[in-house]
């Protein structure tokens, strides 16, 4: 269980993160997206003890992480990747881990089988690891204590595809056996196949919040004419909300079926027409992370607007 | 890298309160963290060799008084008060510049603990110095009538062995003060060893200045440690040095690493 209340960081004039709030339950993913420089990294540092907020509290198991005794045996941390000694190798990084929390090295071989790096790559000094082994290193090491909470930072930076479907498989498994698991990503492709729930951060705030079923089953529609300005036109004489999608399409705020018989009643040849399902997210998260974007608060706020 | 069909289980396990872990545990792993990288365990080698170097060119160039186990030892303590505070700073800077700070107190929270632990370990560390020293001035004293015409004598008293500990430990504290102040390992082995160099320079040329070289110059303090002959207003003058050097520093980068952010 992750508590996160009216979360606030400022350093000096800047607002890196501004009054957020979510929690996350046991048995459950919860994605926290946002385009870089968000705040993500940000809040994960402040429910992990390594940031000390300007206001508001952050709770795992119903305690402020700084008073977890042994704290690698409740939680699993993988905050950056390149956090590691280059001139350790893999099992020794891990050793001094298992050392620390107490656990028996036994464990140590069990976590790099687990992640894939045993045998030879175990040790091989950190230094000479790929981006994608030390991800696996640094999921090792949140493994480690067999904790029942886990906050990963990027964890599918740098893995393959192949990689990055394994993780999906192991952050399921352990939430469906009870776990509770926080992962952030700047992709909502890559956690939306895991999540359960999303957590949508921009310019410090949250823009979105909800379950993935909520977020990304929409009753919108993707709908797309040769001509748009027409199109446009008879949606807004039908009542109907638009706006602009991928290329020259549409996203309308009604079903297919009201949007189909506004285009007929004003005689408008459509080219395509279907359920939006998680476009509108797609949309908002597009617009958040395109260039136009700024991580100023106010950007943030008119999306919000146009999502609700 | 094989990765997929292994099925383990990482059952989150519900409730099972873990105990924090001792300052003994936390102490053992800060002791393994100086030895377990390359470039830790290689400066823990030089200091061994360093000392067996200097008793054997004073074994074979040296003096026949100067060929006992008590001059031997005096003089095995400057390589290893040289070159121990290095890994006393790097205890404590790798974490920063290897960015294992991160890491270190997510495992750890209670950041002073951490910190605790390192100083223990640097106690330990300058102990062991000082065993090094002692080991290799028993070789020079065994192997002298053996591999020249001079005899040896065992001889050694406790006020020497004494200081020398207290001087080594007392060093090797002052490089993790440095270290912590610091947070970055080129900067504080730079600084460790000019700004109390240029102390020494400036307090010995200008003559005002005696008082800031008897009182504040670690050089001129902590020199009669080696051989074990401080004595009197000397201790008074060696504590207010390692306060300036040691105590100060420690104490603004204990506070600084406690309230600051790690990452």
């Amino acid at each position: 269980m992750i508590t996160v209340e009216h979360l606030t960081k400022r350093y000096g004039a800047q607002l890196a993160v501004s009054d957020v709030s979510f929690s996350c339950a046991p048995g459950t993913v919860t994605g926290f997206l946002g385009p870089n420089g968000a705040g993500k990294s940000t809040t994960l540092r402040a429910v992990c003890g390594l940031t000390l907020p300007t206001s508001g509290t952050a709770t795992v198991g119903g305690r402020p992480y700084r008073e977890l005794p042994n704290a690698g045996r409740h939680v699993g941390v993988l905050l950056d990747a390149g956090a590691q000694h280059s001139g350790r190798t893999g099992r020794e990084a891990l050793t001094l881990a298992a050392l620390v929390q107490g656990v028996p090295r036994t464990r140590v071989d069990e976590v790099l089988e687990h992640v894939g790096l045993a045998g030879k790559p175990a040790g091989k000094r950190v230094g000479k690891y790929s981006l994608g082994m030390r991800q696996r290193l640094g999921l090792a090491m949140a493994l480690l204590g067999d904790p029942q909470v886990l906050i990963l930072d990027e964890p599918a930076n740098g893995l393959d595809p192949d990689g990055i479907f394994w993780m999906r498989g192991l952050l399921r498994g352990f939430a469906d056996r009870g776990g509770t698991v926080l992962l952030s990503s700047h992709l909502l492709r890559e956690v939306e196949a895991v999540a359960d729930q999303l957590v949508v951060i921009a310019g410090g705030r949250i823009v979105a919040q909800g379950s993935s079923a909520e977020l990304l089953a929409s009753t919108g529609s993707l709908v797309r004419a040769r001509d748009s300005a027409a199109l446009t036109a008879a949606l807004t004489a039908a009542g109907i909300g638009a706006v602009p999608g991928l290329a020259d399409g549409l996203v309308a705020d009604a079903p297919a079926e009201a949007v189909g018989l506004a285009a007929a009643t004003a005689g408008v040849a459509l080219l395509e027409l279907r359920p939006a399902g998680g476009d509108r997210l797609e949309e908002l998260f597009r617009s958040l992370t395109g260039p136009s974007a700024g991580t100023s608060p106010t950007t943030a706020t008119q999306i919000q607007e146009t999502r609700a | 890298m094989s990765t997929a069909t292994i099925e383990q289980p990482t059952t989150p396990r519900v409730g099972e309160p873990a105990a924090a872990p001792s300052l003994l545990r936390l102490t053992r792993v800060e002791l393994r963290k100086s030895y377990d990288t390359r470039a830790g365990f290689w400066l823990l080698l030089v200091v061994a060799l360093a000392s067996l170097a200097v008793v054997l060119l004073q074994l074979f160039f040296a003096d026949e008084p100067d060929k006992t186990f008590d001059m031997f030892f005096a003089t095995t303590q400057l390589p290893v008060g040289l070159l121990l505070p290095v890994v006393g700073i790097l205890l404590v800077t790798s974490e920063w510049s290897q960015r294992t700070a991160m890491t270190t107190f997510a495992l750890v929270p209670a950041r002073s603990r951490v910190l605790t632990a390192k100083v223990l370990a640097g106690v330990v560390l300058g102990l062991l110095g000082v065993a090094a020293a002692a080991v290799a001035s028993a070789l020079g004293a065994l192997l002298t009538p053996v591999l020249t015409e001079d005899s040896s004598a065992w001889g050694v008293s406790g006020a020497q062995v004494g200081q020398a500990v207290l001087v080594q430990v007392i060093t090797i504290l002052i490089g993790i003060a440095f270290g912590m102040l610091l947070l970055s390992s080129p900067l504080a082995i730079v600084l460790y060893f000019v700004l109390p160099t240029v102390v020494t320079i400036v307090s010995n040329t200008v003559g005002s200045l005696t008082w800031m070289r008897d009182w504040l110059d670690l050089t001129t303090t902590t020199g009669p440690m080696y051989d074990g002959s401080l004595d009197g207003q000397g201790w008074a003058q060696v504590a207010t040095s390692v306060a300036l050097w040691g105590l100060a520093p420690m104490v603004a980068g204990w506070i600084r690493i406690v309230r600051s952010e790690i990452g």
